[in-house]
């Protein structure tokens, strides 16, 4: 559930990049995506086409605040989404850094504090910070997203163990693996250790064939969650037969 | 009669095209209609490059394209296209060969000597070829003019082929925003259309000869037809800047923003709705389709007058 929505996919979905709006529309279908992010920062008052487009595409829609880097401007950006698509869901993103992109967790727990005043359902790219986290829950934030390797990158969960305990350290709040993923295999590790959806938009976008990467994640995701809903075998050092072995002596 | 609407790229190839079939043709153009945007295009004629993000046909068809407009104007370049990414960028190019055809490894150096020492790895795609889009456009227009095609304001007297660009009433049809400079950079010396690629900032260098370069483009999902923006001139430059070091003293002669007409597949396509032909869509393939669709067109109505009229 995120701020009340039970979300009909659990993958998260940016709509940048595609090499057109038409195979965008047959990308977010394959993908069974519960949710597509689109930014505004550069595009705009003047996207109104391109906006349609994605609100024909009947999916919820959770604008974001990429590009942004400062509090103030993520603010300002909030504020033109909200009018604009009608949603207080707002992606925060504040970068930090313009070359790894990094988010400024100082801004973005000032941006989030003063949305979440005002009434906006945050959703926060962040680090696995868990200080971090529990400053922007205290802001008002009701799911966190971690990312998972710098924007754009495509390695994955780069630092995953810090991702396992942050999952363990906020069992309560839905966690979005947002940014790094660059195959479904990826996508699904961070589902099977429980996370709660996972945002890209690179991976897909830029494939050669699109669509068809969007059905492949889509399919990683579900994988991935039944599998973690169905509860993972434990690791274990020794092998352990799956079948008991009558009449052979065991020699100690 | 034929009353083509509009005398941008699709326009006056459309024109040019219906009278090479020896169909009467007029070419409308209101006084105050708005300058085409095909003026500020790269004028790249480079089908196996744009094949990264269009589909097959805008390859293949695309591909004929060269030798229609060497056919038809002076000053079509046939010396390929470099294709480039920072060493730290090697994936960028790996990706961008996976996605195109048409290629061959090449040493930059030995293509152009002025990347020699900045760039070992590039993507040479040699059959394509560049023009200068004013002078292809001012070439069209005299040639018209040499067949006894009208260029006149007023009523169209004829069937409608609507060329308009976004100007048209269609469907479906968005602005996709592009932002351009050109430059006298006499520190360059590049002879070929030069695209670097980068995962958030890929420009292209586009020769325009006596030292002149487009550097374009920006593709921005908006309709807003103000100047170019800082953030635009700042990461068209540095990407310039970074293929060539005399791009930073170059002189920039102009700058300018164009709104791309798209539809959603943003594949340029003919239209017929309500009576009325539509040339349009042309998005960033305008000179790579507009001869093709031109000659569709043509086809299409000297057939049809039988049936029609």
């Amino acid at each position: 559930m995120f701020y009340g929505i039970d979300l009909p996919g659990r993958l998260m979905l940016g709509t940048a990049q595609y090499p057109s709006p038409a195979i965008l529309r047959d990308a977010i279908a394959a993908s069974g995506a519960g949710v597509i992010t689109v930014s505004l920062r550069r595009e705009g008052q003047g996207g109104g086409a391109f906006r349609q487009i994605l609100r024909d595409s009947g999916c919820r829609i959770l604008p974001n605040t990429a590009g942004c880097h400062t509090a103030r401007e993520a603010i300002t950006t909030a504020h033109m989404a909200r009018e604009l698509f009608g949603t207080d869901w707002i992606k925060l993103e504040v970068i930090g850094h313009a070359d790894t992109l990094q988010p400024d967790p100082f801004a973005l727990v000032e941006a989030a504090r003063v949305l979440c005043a005002e009434g906006f359902r945050v959703f926060p790219y962040t680090t696995e910070d868990l200080i971090v986290g529990e400053r922007l829950l205290e802001a008002g934030c009701r799911v966190l997203m971690p990312w998972g390797a710098p924007i754009g990158s495509g390695q994955g969960l780069r630092h995953v163990e810090a991702l396992r305990t942050m999952r363990a350290h906020f069992p309560e709040v839905p966690l979005v693996i947002d940014a790094g993923i660059g195959a479904p295999s990826q996508a699904m590790a961070a589902m099977e250790m429980g996370f709660d959806a996972v945002l890209l938009n690179t991976a897909v976008a830029r494939a050669l064939d699109p669509v068809e990467m969007a059905r492949a994640f889509g399919q990683a995701v579900s994988a991935g969650r039944l599998a973690y809903r169905a509860g993972l075998m434990p690791r274990r050092d020794m092998a352990v037969a799956s079948t008991p072995v009558f009449g052979q002596a065991v020699l100690a | 009669m034929i009353s083509v609407l509009g005398a941008g790229v699709a326009g006056l190839c459309a024109a040019t095209a219906l009278s090479e079939a020896g169909l009467a043709v007029e070419v409308i153009t209101p006084p105050g209609a708005p300058p085409p945007v095909s003026r500020l295009a790269g004028g790249m004629l480079a089908p196996f490059c744009e094949g990264e993000s269009a589909p097959e046909t805008v390859v293949t068809r695309g591909r004929a394209a060269v030798d229609w407009w060497a056919g038809h104007v002076p000053g079509v370049v046939r010396r390929g296209t470099l294709v480039l990414a920072a060493p730290r960028d090697g994936a960028e190019l790996d990706r961008f060969a996976r996605a195109t055809t048409g290629h061959r490894p090449a040493d930059p150096g030995a293509l152009e000597p002025d990347l020699a020492g900045r760039f070992t790895r590039s993507l040479f795609y040699a059959e394509e070829a560049h023009l200068d889009p004013v002078v292809a456009l001012a070439s069209l227009i005299e040639g018209l003019n040499g067949r006894g095609v009208a260029f006149r304001s007023g009523p169209p007297r004829g069937r409608i082929v609507d060329c308009r660009g976004m100007s048209a009433t269609l469907q479906g049809l968005r602005a996709v925003r592009g932002e351009m400079l050109e430059v006298s950079a006499p520190g360059a010396a590049l002879s070929r259309t030069v695209r670097l690629l980068h995962p958030r900032f890929p420009c292209y260098i586009v020769p325009r000869g006596q030292d002149r370069y487009m550097i374009g483009a920006t593709m921005v999902e908006s309709a807003d037809p103000g100047p170019i923006t800082a953030r635009a001139v700042m990461e068209l430059l540095s990407a310039a800047w970074n293929v060539h070091p005399g791009f930073a003293d170059a002189q920039i002669l102009a700058t300018g923003t164009g709104l791309r007409p798209a539809f959603p597949d943003n594949i340029p396509a003919i239209h017929q709705s309500g009576g009325h032909i539509h040339i349009n869509g042309m998005y960033r393939h305008g000179f790579l389709m507009a001869p093709a669709l031109a000659m569709d067109l043509a086809r299409l109505l000297t057939k049809e007058p039988a049936h029609a009229d």
